[in-house]
């Protein structure tokens, strides 16, 4: 094999980021061909408006369960209740708007407040109790909504707070308020883990526990941690959607984002069985199901259909992640299998 | 008590215990609660939960996990009632729902087996597949009016009382016994277990480790599909967005039936103990009447918490008895 | 059979299996009669779990001669090989935790009435084959309520229930204690009257005089010879296994001990150290500058000690002074905060971090040292990673590459670099040359030298009580879970070691 193609095959196995961008960029160009309409973007009353600007909207909540996601991924575990969480903060944020006129600048604390510490129950269960991290999310991922139904007396609480429905469509810099919000938590969450030690210390956690005992890194506290800002990227998330609607609608409100926020990981080019992460992979990840879900959308694909692309893409990325594939389609190009 | 603390019955019995408790109180609290009616009705209505738990049990006594089964039981039922509407013999058509289901399953365990995939991500996409299929053949839920299914609903055993043991319920208590058979009686079984003690031993022990895992998802699969034809008799339709969560019901119950999500350690029992728990929760929801259906929820999620604190005791305790011994 | 007892049950040559550029096996050798206790020795990386797996169907040779009982054979799997009389016993007891003994001695061959298990009938057969090793034990109960040696006994009864003509046993006594070993010996003898023929792989040479009939000794994947026991004293087998490099060895030995020193002030000192279930109460102590060697049988408390001293176990009893003020060692990272560093034997589950780089495995102790929020800068990193590789000549494509990638000895260097990069006071080196080739065996030694040249404590555990004996100034000798004695200076010699060992009451 010429030099320059071993290279460009080490980085397709290393470089986590190629994957997703290839899958994004690929949507694109299948898009620029089939739907004319799809690029372009217009300007109305200083905000931009058009199909490119909405998949960054609609895409936002997955993009932030996705960040915290990653850390917990990272950590060798997986939270499976951030759904529910989305539906807990939102029951909580709308009865504390309409039931106690609370300031949403209270509100919101108050709320997040309470994701976090949700995230962190899970955290208890798998650091301290040291159960399973699928078993010990779906408690949560169960009960959950349930809480969320109880706080809002199972009806869908609906309010109108200027405030709170800017949270979900209102503008900044001429592009949807979301995408602010998303930057901020990305870039805090880079910064967060790439400029401190915090990143290198969630990698060896994930990848090798006990030797990170050794190592004299506090285990118990990392994975208390990457729960807890799970929880707080859900309850920013629950946030957003309960605005999208400006209604809290506990049984519907994150469903099944939990998995989609799972696949934007691993899309990412993060394993699940932990260690090596990348937060910005896992945005583009949720990118790429976002922009999956509205082509589709524009081609007259009814919605309730589009998990089947989904679960293609999903296999798909595994089958390239796994080793023994690799081998097999390795051992097409060169004529001979490796052991 | 170090003998019953090692005890691998202990969880079981702990399940049993709270089924017994659960149904006394509700006896106790509600008039007409303690009847043979509710009995009977506790197996008819969780007939689809209890098929698909029988086939989830085998797969988690496997080490593995299946997030595919309530889309597979809504791609069952829309597909049994859509293929009746076109003209179909109803056995024919629920013939091929379970088909269809199987051979998902055994193309989700060939995939997990033959390139190491984790389960978890291989049925997640397995779940969205058949989502996705399931409106594919209907957007709309679409109702089966046929002879069949009036005959069908005619049949019942009489097991006293007023109770009377529905075909779901008939259904449902034929698969659990082929499944403890299969479970605890034959080598098929005893791989399992193995396989789900440790994979590794039961490679160099010489089981046929590919097989029996491919074969228990496809199991799984099976399962799943008779839930969905078993949910068309309750239903009277097939919806394509019937069983969202679902799959989440059948892992709560056949893990507070005691079956270890480590694999290796369970039971069939335990997870009729877990399906029957589930149902007499909601049976008694229903009676009461002030409650709402968020508490069923809830008490599902304390329960699951209860159950894997407890195994956690138990094993962790076991593990000081095996240091010291 | 005709030919009598001199007739080859197994006969093996020429045998080689290549790994892409590695070759594990080159022209390996065999021969192995019914009734006899044959011994594989070798270093490890002689090939001998090669070999093992080969003659088990899990690897196929690339060229070589296999006969069993006269015929030429192939087996594909474990499977294969078990069919025509061929069974191992695996050193972690390869059997299912949650399963019965009974279910574990006939997985997959139980016998059934129209497609169901004949579950008395299991019973009585597993029952009967533990009866043939002299064990009364009730097959129902579940495996991980057994003992290490009873889990041992149930994976040999399993093996001999396929009517096994040849029994390998693959490091079988290095959970067992002595007692237990025993007991297996006498297992293995009254099977080898029987006519079973059985391969013993173990590291522990006195086991291997204690029961074996003949001895073939591998080296670099190569047959280096085959001897009757009495023909192969201790001296020739090891250099045998070693080759010309025991000769270096030697002269280590000596260098070591002229430097030997006195009394000097001790460093850390443990008084009445215990954990229920792991450790009896020992008192040690650990002199500045001075390598003091832990020594004993696997089994016998040394790593349990050592753990101790680093927080991983919680002392429940006792004292540690370190510097001779009383400190609180409750975690690892306590430990590392007082100056000690602690080089785990399980370089797989306590060492490396096989997804990360080299550079990174390097400065994690270090950097968990100074806390998460300053990072390390990467210049930092770089001089730290580079240092080591070039001191501890670690081969490695750079510093950027995974470790998973590189082979065991540079893994260990790398794991060394981690714990040298804290300068620690106290640095305790559990089995630091296991599973790694001879040169970077011999250059740890050297570095272990060195580092008492430059003032730094070492502890230093090693079941080879030849490597024990180079190493040390001091040595402290554990048996049971106990300390049982301690020698220094001249006193250091292999033969005192194992007197204490041995006769100690």
């Amino acid at each position: 094999m010429s030099e320059p193609l071993a290279r460009v095959r080490a980085w397709f196995q290393g470089g986590t980021l190629l994957w997703p961008l290839l899958g994004l960029a690929a949507l694109l160009a299948f898009n620029l061909v089939w739907s004319p309409g799809f690029f372009s973007v217009e300007l109305r009353e200083g905000h931009l408006y058009g199909i490119l600007v909405d998949i960054l909207n609609q895409g936002s909540k997955v993009m932030l369960l996705s960040i915290g996601m990653t850390l917990v991924i990272a950590s060798g575990g997986v939270d499976l209740s951030v759904g529910s969480i989305m539906a807990i903060a939102g029951a909580l944020a709308a009865a504390l708007v309409t039931r106690t006129g609370l300031p949403f600048v209270a509100v919101v604390p108050i709320t997040l407040l309470a994701a976090l510490l949700a995230g962190f129950g899970n955290g208890l269960l798998v650091a301290k109790a040291g159960i399973q991290p699928i078993i010990a999310t779906l408690i949560l991922m169960v009960a959950g909504r349930g809480v969320a139904m109880l706080i809002t007396g199972g009806q869908i609480l609906t309010f109108d707070l200027p405030a709170f429905v800017y949270l979900g469509n209102g503008h900044l810099f001429g592009l949807p308020f979301t995408v602010t919000i998303v930057a901020a938590v990305l870039a805090i969450s880079v910064w967060l883990t790439r400029r401190t030690a915090c990143g290198l210390f969630l990698e060896a956690v994930g990848d090798n526990g006990r030797a990170a005992r050794f190592c004299g890194i506090n285990t118990t506290a990392v994975k208390l941690l990457v729960y807890a800002v799970s929880g707080l990227c859900a309850g920013i998330a629950g946030l957003i959607a309960t605005s999208n609607i400006k209604a809290a609608d506990s049984s519907r409100v994150g469903e099944m984002m939990e998995l989609d926020a799972i696949f934007a990981v691993v899309v990412g080019g993060t394993a699940l069985t932990g260690g090596r992460f990348s937060l910005v992979g896992s945005v583009l990840g949720a990118l790429l199901i976002q922009t999956l879900t509205t082509t589709m959308q524009n081609l007259g694909v009814p919605p309730a259909i589009s998990p089947v692309p989904k679960s293609i893409v999903i296999v798909a990325v595994c089958l390239l992640q796994s080793a023994k594939f690799r081998g097999q389609i390795g051992g097409l190009w060169k004529g001979k299998a490796r052991p | 008590m170090k003998r019953l603390l090692q005890s691998p019955d202990l969880p079981l019995a702990a399940t049993l215990a709270v089924l017994a408790v659960l149904f006394t109180t509700a006896s106790c609290l509600y008039d007409g609660f303690f009847s043979m009616r509710v009995v009977a009705n506790l197996f008819g209505d969780n007939a689809f939960l209890g098929i698909a738990a029988v086939g989830m049990t085998l797969v988690i006594l496997l080490g593995g996990i299946d997030l595919s089964v309530g889309s597979v039981l809504a791609f069952s039922t829309i597909l049994v009632a859509k293929l009746i509407g076109a003209g179909w013999p109803p056995l024919a058509a629920m013939a091929l729902a379970i088909a269809a289901g199987t051979a998902l399953g055994l193309a989700m365990g060939w995939m997990i087996h033959r390139y190491g995939l984790p389960p978890f991500l291989v049925t997640l996409g397995g779940m969205f597949f058949m989502r996705g299929m399931s409106f594919v053949v209907s957007l709309e839920s679409v109702g089966i009016s046929h002879s069949f299914y009036d005959r069908a609903l005619d049949l019942g055993i009489p097991i006293g009382g007023k109770g009377h043991l529905s075909l779901p319920a008939i259904l449902f208590l034929a698969v659990f016994v082929l499944g403890v058979v299969l479970t605890h009686f034959t080598k098929f079984g005893r791989n399992v277990f193995a396989i789900g003690g440790s994979e590794s031993s039961a490679k160099l022990m010489g089981l046929p480790v590919g097989f029996t895992k491919v074969a228990v998802y496809g199991l799984s699969g099976l399962c799943a599909a008779l839930a969905g034809v078993v949910a068309t008799f309750y239903m009277g339709s097939g919806n394509p967005a019937f069983g969202v969560g679902f799959e989440l019901d059948v892992i709560a119950a056949v893990v507070i039936g005691g079956t270890l999500l480590t694999g290796g350690v369970g039971s069939q029992a335990g997870t009729l103990t877990g399906v029957l728990i589930f149902g007499t929760l909601q049976t008694a929801l229903v009676f009461d009447g002030r409650l709402n259906s968020w508490w069923l929820r809830i008490a599902i999620g304390g329960l699951l918490l209860t159950f894997i604190l407890l195994q956690k005791a138990i094993s962790s305790r076991a593990a000081t008895a095996q240091t010291t011994h | 059979m005709s030919g009598g007892a001199s007739a080859p049950l197994l006969r093996i040559a020429d045998l080689s299996i290549a790994f892409g550029p590695v070759k594990a096996l080159d022209g390996a050798g065999l021969t192995l009669r019914a009734g006899e206790i044959h011994a594989l020795m070798g270093e490890n990386g002689a090939g001998k779990s090669t070999l093992i797996k080969t003659l088990t169907g899990v690897y196929a040779p690339d060229s070589g001669r296999f006969e069993f009982e006269g015929r030429p054979v192939a087996p594909k799997s474990p499977r294969d090989a078990e069919a025509i009389g061929i069974s191992t016993v695996y050193q972690e007891v390869n059997l299912v935790p949650t399963l019965s003994i009974a279910d574990n001695i006939l997985l997959g061959r139980q016998p059934t009435r129209f497609g169901l298990l004949r579950k008395s009938q299991i019973r009585r057969r597993a029952e009967a084959a533990l009866g043939r090793l002299g064990l009364k034990l009730d097959a129902s109960r579940s495996l991980s309520s057994c003992s290490m040696a009873e889990q041992q006994m149930v994976a040999i009864a399993r093996a001999l229930d396929v009517k096994a003509k040849l029994l390998i046993l693959d490091e079988p006594t290095s959970s067992l204690d002595e007692r237990e070993v025993e007991f297996l010996f006498g297992v293995l003898r009254r099977l080898r009257d029987e006519g079973v023929a059985m391969l013993f792989v173990t590291h522990f040479l006195d086991q291997v005089y204690a029961v074996s009939d003949r001895i073939t000794v591998l080296r670099n994947g190569r047959f280096v010879g085959e001897h009757p026991i009495a023909e192969l004293p201790r001296l020739k087998l090891i250099s045998a296994m070693l080759g010309r490099e025991f000769a270096e060895m030697q002269h280590l030995a000596e260098s070591a001990h002229s430097a030997a020193a006195g009394s000097r002030a001790p460093l850390l000192e443990a008084r009445h150290i215990s954990h229920k279930g792991t450790m009896n109460p020992v008192s040690l102590d650990i002199a500045a500058g001075e390598v003091t060697g832990l020594a004993g049988l696997l089994g016998s408390g040394r790593t349990e000690t050592a753990k101790m001293l680093f927080g991983v176990t919680p002392t429940q009893t006792g004292e540690i002074k370190l510097g001779g003020t009383t400190v609180k060692i409750a975690s690892p990272r306590d430990a590392i905060r007082l100056g000690l560093a602690f080089c785990s034997e399980d370089r797989k589950t306590e060492g490396i971090f096989p997804d990360l780089s080299v550079r990174e495995n390097m400065v994690l102790a270090l950097q968990s040292r100074r806390g998460p929020l300053r990072l390390m800068a990467r210049k930092e990193q770089d001089t730290i990673a580079d240092h080591y590789i070039r001191a501890l000549r670690i081969k490695t494509d750079s510093a950027g590459t995974p470790i998973k990638n590189l082979s065991g000895g540079n893994q260990q260097k790398v794991l060394l670099g981690r714990w040298l990069s804290l300068q620690p006071r106290l640095i305790i080196l559990d089995e630091p040359t296991r599973g790694i080739d001879v040169g970077a065996k011999a250059d740890i030694e050297k570095l272990v030298q060195s580092l008492r040249g430059e003032g730094m404590s070492v502890l230093f555990i090693s079941s080879d009580i030849e490597e024990v004996v180079r190493n040390c100034q001091r040595v402290v000798v554990l048996r049971d879970r106990r300390k049982i004695g301690e020698l220094s200076g001249p006193d250091v010699e292999a033969g005192r070691i194992m007197n204490v060992i041995a006769h100690h009451e």
